[in-house]
């Protein structure tokens, strides 16, 4: 029951679109993508010409498509960009070793230039170190806090005015449904727009994926034969967002065009006046945006070279005052903060600030405390 | 009654992973009454291919949702999906979404 091209009438038919379902052949479909994206960038302003745009490459589906794509439209419409693949090394054995491999392989295959930094190298931890002191969960967390400084620290190091990323529709749509699962106002209210200002140690952002459906972009990469990693992280299993993602694929099942719905709920959402949402300032160790005193990164590697890993975790403001006030805490206020149980059952001293080892942060491989405006590396 | 066949059976972005990371099989579906439609072929994999985890394969009797389907190239969606009658040197194509980008 061959369907044919609703674009040509010509060839047959190799997909449904899922907003549409429209039948496109192969090559209809690969042109009406690319136009799209070419489009959206028009019409979003997402760029200027001469700018410096650091892609956001994990060697993954949409960073990979993302990345080709970019490349592809800035040459064929004259967009005026210097392009650069910018990769975040997490230090997570077997996962992260491969997916590097296949940006750098699509770095020497499109001649577009690779900048990897990496956590180690960023703040002393590794993923992989985190979670051994973290456990199974809560390390998602860690990640995303961490990476979306750390894509920042090297977008300013390559001197780059945008970064984007290669989130698709499918993300923003669990990420709306998160946002409201779990009652994250101040989330939905920033969540589903195009990007992000920039400012306070952050470079601008956007998406320019964020309307195009997952199965397209695995059939673009498909079709055009792109090259990607793809394996689950070893730590995803327990993240919230499978939760978010099994509801959006049975709901897309049942109703296609529910993952751009969802996007488009997002970007409209108003809230009420009368809230009171955190402001946006600095934080007062390193300059990074901040909503409150402390940004979360500092908040979670002060708890990790604290040898109490949950500090960040969790809602202990109370706990972690009295830190701030040089406070002691109790065994139970160490263990709830995730500190490994004592065998002999005294309450141990406090930890120095370089962890376990007592070793100073620099000759870990250096955590730079200092503002954006100071890298040195 | 459905004559034996050959195919080629692909799996990728990871799903391969679910078989033993082996992304192209060789496979020889025996004589057997009923036919050969994706439905079957399905049952076919889980017992015969699937290695581990069919919970993040098959869902019912169709494919999780997330995993794509192509069948000679072409979107399943367009050829009848689960009822789709295989012929002699098809080529189907499972294709998982469902990881990170």
């Amino acid at each position: 029951m061959p369907t044919t091209c609703s674009a040509c009438g010509t060839s047959p038919a190799a997909l449904r679109r899922p907003r549409t379902g429209h039948a496109l052949c192969r090559a209809c479909f690969l042109a009406a993508f690319e136009e799209e994206t070419h489009r959206a960038i028009v019409a979003g302003r997402l760029f200027r010409p001469g700018e410096t745009v650091a892609i956001g490459a994990s060697g993954g589906k949409d960073s990979t498509v993302l990345a080709h794509l970019l490349q592809l439209l800035n040459q064929r419409h004259g967009y005026g960009l210097h392009l650069v693949l910018l990769s975040v090394d997490e230090g997570i054995a077997g996962y992260r070793d491969a997916s590097l491999a296949a940006v750098r392989r699509h770095h020497h295959r499109s001649g577009l230039p690779l900048h990897v930094i990496s956590y180690r190298e960023l703040y002393g931890w590794s993923m992989d170190r985190i979670a051994r002191h973290l456990g199974p969960r809560n390390n998602c967390t860690f990640c995303g806090v961490f990476r979306r400084q750390a894509l920042d620290r090297g977008a300013l190091l390559l001197g780059a005015d945008k970064i984007a990323t290669g989130h698709n529709a499918d993300d923003v749509a669990e990420t709306v449904l998160m946002n409201f699962l779990r009652g994250d106002v101040g989330r939905l209210r920033r969540g589903a727009g195009a990007g992000t200002a920039g400012g306070e140690g952050a470079v601008p952002r956007c998406k320019p994926l964020r309307h195009a459906y997952e199965k397209e972009i695995v059939l673009y990469a498909y079709f055009q034969g792109l090259d990607y990693f793809s394996t689950e992280c070893v730590y995803a299993p327990q993240a919230y967002r499978g939760y978010a993602r099994t509801l959006l694929k049975d709901l897309e099942a049942a109703r296609p065009s529910a993952v751009a719905d969802l996007g488009h709920s997002g970007e409209r959402l108003s809230l009420r006046s009368d809230l009171r949402l955190p402001a946006r300032g600095t934080c007062q160790r390193c300059g990074y945006v901040a909503s409150q005193p402390l940004c979360k990164a500092c908040v979670l590697l002060e708890g990790l070279d604290r040898g109490l890993p949950k500090l960040g975790i969790g809602k202990h403001q109370r706990l972690r005052d009295k830190l701030r006030d040089g406070q002691p805490l109790t065994e139970e206020e160490r263990r709830r903060l995730g500190a490994p149980a004592e065998a002999d059952g005294e309450v141990p001293e406090q930890q120095e600030p370089g962890g376990e080892s007592g070793v100073q942060d620099k000759e870990r491989g250096g955590r730079n405390l200092r503002g954006p405006r100071d890298l040195d590396f | 009654m459905a004559a034996p066949m050959s195919l080629v059976v692909e799996f990728g972005g990871g799903a391969e992973l679910l078989f033993d990371g082996i992304k192209k099989h060789q496979v020889t579906l025996p004589c057997q009454p009923e036919p050969w439609d994706i439905r079957n072929l399905l049952k076919w994999i889980k017992q015969n291919l699937l290695k581990e985890r069919p919970e993040l394969f098959i869902q019912g009797d169709t494919v999780r949702p997330g995993i794509l389907v192509l069948i000679n190239d072409a979107d399943w969606e367009l050829m009848g999906e689960l009822d789709y009658k295989l012929q002699n040197q098809d080529n189907v194509v499972f294709i998982s979404t469902l990881h990170g980008g």
